[in-house]
């Protein structure tokens, strides 16, 4: 029996102390103000006040700290895409992930299991290769594997030739991991709030009044609040809240579904994709398998969940591991992902001086939260666009300059 | 929403339609680039009632559903023909 933990859960010597203190009542005017207290929040906020000493700032969340697709999605993050500025980009971000517990200080439980994209057509298999090309022409570990490869790396996947879609190869991606997506947001908020940023939960934006071409007051569910600058990073939220300043974003928001099985014994090292059986999977440390799909067939701002995604889900997830007929699933949920065009983010100048965007962040935003906390806190303490997001400004459409990365970001389509 | 009352099908399991975009009219012939682009990319993604496209991919048939987007209720469906026949012609 643990007596040593007991005796020093007990002893007054150590007192729990609350992360989060209870709320405290907004100041009249903050420097910068960020709308959404998610994991993009969250690390935009941490990074003013760790790189720009800018920490008269203010985080407002209408639900509780990072409620909404920071809680919801599968945990993944990876640098595999198909564009160079999307390489770059996530690859930045992996690389931050690499070393954020230590810089956090909280245990992020980062695991690099290695990530395999499966190819079932031929045309998925040239795809993988041109990704995979890429992906190391910017120094990014990705290579194209075969069966043989794959039955190493991942035994007990079915590489039957005797199924529907009989797996050809797929794009290994090593440096994969999954994380705790709960602690990142933790993580990122304790640290803001012990450089003095403001974190106010349960405090919704309802109004802005904008006088020529500037946001000058927030309306808040507790109250009016002045800015410098103000960002919004409210993923599926985005336009509801862009609405309030006038403005329209090319997004739409459909949820996206997920579920989590009963944890079982470990067998399952890698993360998997199958772009064309609409799933992914990977098993948490806890044993449980963290699986996803495609997003639901059309619009709607409602996290239910439906039979139509599990019976889908399970049919695919059935022909990759046959074995898992009879496992139990323990829970299924959703989160409403903000959807662009090209399947690239929305973030920095809009029309207005003094608001800045962090959206369209659809099925890709967990796996940048480290990266697009970095470049937006500098967007807003320099007020100059950093070059790593220049390809993700709102106006690329204007020009008809998208960034395409439907076939690398998600599954399903 | 789990059945769609369709207009030629009658009542059909949901999975059995594709989502078609948000009901917009198109730009006229002499709109700017910027018309265009806003046409094509920008949408409204209103949390509330809004007229979308549908098609009943078995039979091919596109018509209108105008749908609540926060509670998945489907207020109507509405044939092209009569939807368009209400809305004034630019």
């Amino acid at each position: 029996m643990p007596l040593g933990l007991l005796r020093y859960g007990l002893r007054k010597k150590y007192p729990a102390k609350p992360w989060f203190p209870a709320e405290t009542p907004l100041k009249s005017n903050y420097d910068i103000v960020i709308i959404g207290g998610g994991g993009h929040g969250l690390a935009i906020a941490y990074y003013l006040a760790k790189e720009w000493g800018i920490s008269n700032v203010c985080v407002l969340e209408k639900s509780w700290l990072a409620s909404g697709n920071t809680a919801r999605n599968t945990t993944i993050v990876r640098s595999n895409y198909l564009t160079p500025e999307g390489v770059a980009f996530y690859e930045e971000s992996r690389r931050l992930y690499e070393e954020l517990a230590g810089e956090l200080d909280i245990n992020l439980m980062y695991s690099a299991r290695g990530h395999l994209t499966l190819a079932h057509t031929d045309a998925a298999m040239r795809t993988s290769r041109w990704r995979a090309e890429v992906n190391k022409h910017l120094g990014v570990d990705s290579e194209l594997v075969d069966c043989a490869e794959l039955a190493e790396i991942c035994p007990h996947l079915n590489l039957s030739r005797t199924i529907r879609y009989p797996i050809l190869g797929a794009l290994y991606h090593r440096p994969g991991a999954i994380v705790r997506h709960d602690a990142v947001a933790w993580g990122y908020a304790r640290r803001a709030m012990e450089l003095g940023v403001e974190i106010h939960q349960h405090t919704e934006v309802t109004g802005f009044d904008i006088q020529a071409g500037q946001v000058n007051t927030i309306h808040t569910s507790r109250g009016a609040v002045s800015a410098g600058v103000v960002v919004q990073a409210v993923a599926g939220l985005s336009s509801e809240v862009a609405r309030m300043a006038g403005l329209r974003l090319p997004i739409r928001s459909i949820p996206l579904q997920a579920c989590v099985s009963e944890p079982l014994k470990p067998f399952l090292d890698p993360i998997i994709v199958s772009s064309s059986l609409h799933a992914y999977v990977s098993q948490s440390a806890r044993g449980e398998l963290v699986m996803g799909g495609s997003t639901d067939p059309c619009p709607l701002y409602s996290t239910r969940s439906s039979l139509e995604f599990s019976e889908g889900l399970m049919s695919h997830m059935l022909e990759l591991f046959p074995f898992l007929a009879r496992a139990k699933m323990m829970r299924q949920w959703a989160g409403i992902a903000d959807m662009t065009p090209d399947f690239s983010p929305v973030m920095g100048e809009t029309p207005l001086q003094n608001y800045y965007v962090d959206a369209g962040w659809g099925t890709w935003g967990f796996k940048a939260t480290p990266i697009c906390g970095k470049s937006m806190a500098e967007l807003l303490a320099t007020r100059k666009l950093p070059d790593i997001i220049a390809p993700f400004s709102l106006d690329r459409f204007d020009r008809f300059e998208q960034l395409g990365e439907r076939g690398a970001a998600s599954v399903g389509h | 929403m789990k059945i769609i009352n369709c207009p030629l099908n009658g009542p059909r399991n949901a999975q059995e339609f594709v989502y078609g975009g948000e009901v917009v009219l198109e730009p006229g012939t002499d709109a700017s680039t910027q018309e265009w682009s806003n046409f094509i990319f920008l949408e409204d993604n209103l949390a509330g009632v809004v007229d979308e496209w549908w098609c009943h991919s078995a039979s091919s048939y596109w018509f209108i559903i105008r749908r609540n987007r926060t509670s998945d209720e489907i207020i109507a469906t509405i044939t092209a023909k009569d939807y368009f026949s209400a809305v004034p012609s630019p």
